[in-house]
């Protein structure tokens, strides 16, 4: 299988051509064209390409919900939103707390063959906060699981947290904290502050993720172990983290495109389409999580997909689950919030949307290497995205299983056009290609 | 609402002829009620308001009595049939003179009488307020139309008109002037 | 108006004229003959999420006063408790052909749900929403404070005026009070200024951008004069005595001492101040007997005011043509 990518912009710099073979990027510029015989050619004039995305942060629902998401669903999503890599996050029922549940979740991926599924192996039993999982046994099944979260759920316990930090020294695994402090949050509904004060919705407190946020960086620090913080959504998390960052903590932190995007005025209507956790904030907190994304205090953009079923979410607020789905509209949000307002250019998209998430991942090395350069020689996980595309998002046509998009009738500018993974299409034209192969 | 014409429009009574109308109508009231003495004028909001205040000042001069107490205010909006095929009206405000209504002869007061809609949403209204020993009705203008058994026992002016037109009553304490025209819709 | 959500919807004129309907409404029910039959045909369901026998029983007389239909669908022993979703109620309430949807519910937004999520075409007026509105209660006090501080010798319900120039001190739980939210959007709409008071932990994050002033010392307020003083009533478990850490007070007589109104606090109130509570009283925690039996309370009169404020929203909602969407 060989494809010539004509006249596409790697990272938005000058046009080439790229040829992509047997999984491989062969070829880059005159040579591309030369070698290219009998392939396959994409007209892809003024495309950007960028090496296919890695997502540090989905849910994919299975084993357990299987009605919000199955793998093969949400692969199919992820492929649509110029993914080749997922991180699949633990909050699975059962809980991705043993080697099983993990190998179980990775085959299906594989299986599934639109992108690489990684399980993220949960830090405590059962999510449970109370008692370590078995983190050397996911490390060392088929998995290969260097990423540990309890998502969903604080580590709370500050004595397991530091335990999780010093023991995935062991096997360079990374914790990745849900930064929420339970007892601040107890039946917290939203953002608090003003909106949430005259919607009469138990508030969610900035201090709540800050304090734990604090604290990890710290204990990092003491123990000397890298520490991931997930969404971060608050303008203090990025004060701290910019701030630890600054004293030479391995802290390296993720923004979601609804943190990025989305103020807590839009909970004012009662549609729990916008009710995710963490909560979305003030204009001001969007406005320092760009901020930080733009320096590099944020290292990356993770989706926090979080499918559910419709009887989810039509009902009444407090009734509701948390989360949106994020996997098909992230690059849209990413392109129309940082690159088209200048903030971010495509070599940092590519940085913050793959490079940096392998990376974190552990997942830049090996047979299924991800986050790679566009060189030759590299594995072909490529990207390509029409940066000046205008397009109006619509959930009911979405891939994934679930609808509850918060961007249903926004437009937004950037938008994938093809996805390969190891030079194989899932992606083509905007759209899935035939189901296939493995 | 002002004074002002639509053009197309033509003015059947003027003032002096309103003047008249009322005097007239007010000898005949006194003449079948044999005098003041159990008479209530309850003018039925907006414009039958000022009508009966009106009556009741010439008959209070006729009999020598003070017109206050004969009069009062019947709001019918929350008794007409047609509420549901129009924007939500404002309730006006209902109130009896001191005297009550019970065992009195009651003649209801209005500018015009059209489908009698209106007459019978406040002969509703009045029951639920008391027993008068009769109702009589007494209307500016009767521009025919009758969709209900109903008539004027005193009438100002008979005024044949097609369905297709408006009657319009402007009265000075409403509207500034007081005339009665007939618009083409 | 197509629905009644919260008091924060009404501007100055629609309050005025909501007040106003409630005068004449409130008028016919001194006759010896109550009822109306302005709404007859038309169906009114009281879906209560949430016991309030006293809110439905006002709703109920108001709206059967104005002849309309009563459903009263209670969520206790129904469906609701099995686990049936607000939505599959709400499609339940359209067959069967509600003009009005009257909710109470302890989730805070739930009338919002039922009134905009395409589920129902009934008007839904809310009831009390969680820790949301409860935007009858706060016309009903309008109607009150305006009738006792606005009331002339010609129109005793104020008819036409606002409540420009009045001070009104709200005081207790605002946390937890949809009442105290309602009243401050609409007291201030009305021209009213409002003091919130209460302990620091009983004032919502975010309270100090409404447009009210707060204080934590009932004693500085009840000098400075208000014209009238609502009493919130206050949750017992909210008020620590074996609460625990999560206790927004010490205890009951440390709140009854800094917050309650007692006979002291009463004396220096201004002689044309009135009491009010929405109900149901804690006597003895925020307001002592003196003060609830005092003949300033006007406590029972809201209860009456209640039935005409919800007749004159039922006929506004209900009586004309449906308001499109």
């Amino acid at each position: 299988m060989r494809h010539l990518l004509r006249g596409v912009a790697p990272l938005g710099g000058e046009r080439t051509d790229v040829l992509l073979a047997d999984g491989v990027i062969v070829a880059i510029g005159a040579d591309a064209s030369r070698e290219a015989g009998s392939a396959t050619v994409l007209d892809g004039d003024g495309l950007v390409a960028l090496p296919g995305l890695v997502d540090l942060h989905t849910h994919l629902r299975e084993p357990g919900r299987e009605d919000a998401e199955t793998v093969a669903s949400g692969s199919r999503a992820a492929a649509l939103g110029g993914y080749t890599a997922v991180h699949a996050m633990a909050n699975t029922s059962p809980v991705a707390d043993t080697a099983g549940v993990v190998e179980q979740v990775w085959r299906l991926g594989q299986d599934a063959g639109r992108v690489d599924v990684f399980p993220v192996g949960a830090v405590s039993v059962g999510l449970r906060g109370e008692q370590l999982a078995e983190l050397g046994a996911m490390a060392q099944s088929a998995a290969r699981v260097r990423v540990f979260s309890d998502d969903g759920m604080c580590v709370h316990d500050p004595v397991l947290m530091r335990r999780a930090l010093e023991y995935v020294k062991a096997f360079d695994g990374v914790v990745a904290q849900h930064a929420q402090e339970p007892r601040l949050t107890q039946g917290a509904q939203m953002h608090e502050g003003i909106v949430s004060a005259e919607l009469g919705l138990a508030g969610w407190p900035a201090v709540a993720e800050e304090s734990i946020v604090a604290r990890d960086v710290l204990l990092a620090q003491h123990v000397g172990s890298r520490v991931h913080v997930l969404h971060v959504s608050t303008a203090g998390s990025v004060e701290i983290v910019r701030w630890a960052k600054a004293r030479g903590i391995a802290v390296t932190a993720e923004a979601t495109p609804h943190h990025l995007s989305l103020t807590d005025e839009r909970a004012r209507g009662y549609d729990p389409l916008f009710k995710v956790n963490p909560p979305l904030r003030t204009a001001e907190d969007v406005e320092a999580v760009r901020a930080g994304l733009a320096d590099g205090t944020i290292d990356v953009v993770g989706t926090d997909h979080a499918p559910h079923t419709r009887e989810d979410k039509d009902c009444e607020w407090a009734a509701a689950a948390f989360g949106m789905t994020g996997l098909e509209t992230a690059l849209g949000i990413v392109s129309t919030t940082m690159v088209a307002t200048g903030r971010l250019t495509w070599a940092d998209v590519a940085r913050v949307m793959s490079t940096t998430p392998a990376r974190i991942g552990r997942v830049a090395s090996g047979p299924h290497a991800h986050g790679r350069p566009l060189a030759v020689g590299e594995p072909a996980n490529v990207t390509l995205v029409d940066p000046t595309a205008r397009w109006t998002v619509d959930p009911s046509r979405h891939a994934s299983t679930s609808r509850n998009s918060p961007y249903g009738g926004t437009e937004l500018t950037g938008r994938v056009i093809a996805t390969f993974l190891r030079g194989r299409p899932t992606v083509l034209d905007g759209a899935l290609t035939e189901e296939e192969h493995a | 609402m002002t004074a002002a014409t639509t053009p197309g429009s033509r003015e059947v009574l003027g003032p002096p002829e309103i003047a008249r109308a009322l005097i007239r109508i007010a000898h005949e009231i006194l003449e079948r009620a044999r005098g003041a003495d159990d008479l209530v004028l309850l003018g039925i909001p907006t414009r039958g308001l000022p009508l009966a205040r009106r009556l009741a000042a010439t008959i209070g001069q006729v009999e020598g009595v003070d017109p206050e107490p004969l009069v009062g205010a019947l709001d019918v909006t929350m008794y007409r049939d047609d509420l549901r095929r129009h924007p939500t009206r404002t309730i006006g405000a209902t109130s009896l003179p001191d005297r009550g209504i019970d065992d009195k002869l009651v003649v209801l007061v209005d500018d015009v009488l059209f489908s009698g809609r209106t007459i019978r949403a406040a002969m509703d209204a009045l029951a639920d307020l008391g027993r008068p020993r009769a109702v009589q009705l007494a209307v500016l203008v009767d521009r025919g139309h009758r969709e209900l058994p109903i008539r004027a026992d005193y009438v100002g002016k008979n005024l044949p008109t097609s369905r297709e037109e408006t009657v319009a009553v402007r009265l000075a304490e409403t509207d500034g002037v007081d005339s009665v025209r007939i618009e083409a819709r | 108006m197509r629905h009644l959500l919260s008091a924060a919807d009404l501007d100055h004129t629609t309050a005025v004229h909501i007040l106003d309907t409630a005068a004449e409404m409130a008028k016919t029910q001194s006759r010896e003959i109550k009822k109306l039959p302005t709404l007859r045909g038309r169906t009114v369901v009281n879906l209560f999420f949430e016991d309030s026998t006293r809110t439905r029983i006002s709703f109920e007389a108001a709206a059967k006063r104005l002849s309309a239909d009563v459903i009263n669908f209670s969520a206790k022993g129904s469906s609701v408790s099995k686990g049936e979703s607000l939505k599959d109620t709400a499609l339940t309430l359209q067959a069967m052909g509600a003009d009005a949807v009257v909710v109470r519910h302890q989730a805070s937004g739930a009338p919002h749900r039922l009134a905009n999520a395409g589920w129902l075409e009934a008007a839904v007026l809310n009831a009390g929403d969680g820790t949301h509105q409860h935007p009858t209660q706060a016309l009903l006090d309008s109607f009150t404070v305006r009738r006792h501080l606005r009331g002339t010798d010609v129109e005793p319900d104020g008819v036409g005026s606002d409540l420009a120039g009045l001070h009104v001190a709200i005081v207790g739980d605002v946390l937890h009070s949809r009442v105290a939210r309602s009243n401050v959007d609409l007291l201030t709409t009305l021209g009213a200024r409002v003091t919130l008071v209460a302990p620091p932990t009983l004032v919502p994050v975010g309270a100090e951008t409404w447009p009210c002033e707060v204080s934590y010392h009932l004693d500085e307020v009840v000098d400075a004069g208000p014209d009238a003083v609502m009493m919130l009533r206050v949750q017992r478990e909210r008020m620590g005595g074996g609460g625990g850490a999560t206790s927004f007070f010490p205890s009951p007589l440390e709140y009854t001492r800094q917050y309650g109104l007692d006979a002291r606090r009463l004396a220096r109130l201004p002689e044309h101040a009135i009491v009010m509570h929405p109900g149901p009283m804690n006597r003895g925690l925020e307001i002592s007997a003196d003060a609830a039996d005092s003949p300033r309370a006007v406590i029972v009169e809201q209860v009456a005011n209640g039935v005409a404020v919800r007749m004159a929203v039922l006929y506004l909602l209900l009586a004309g043509e449906r308001e499109k969407a």
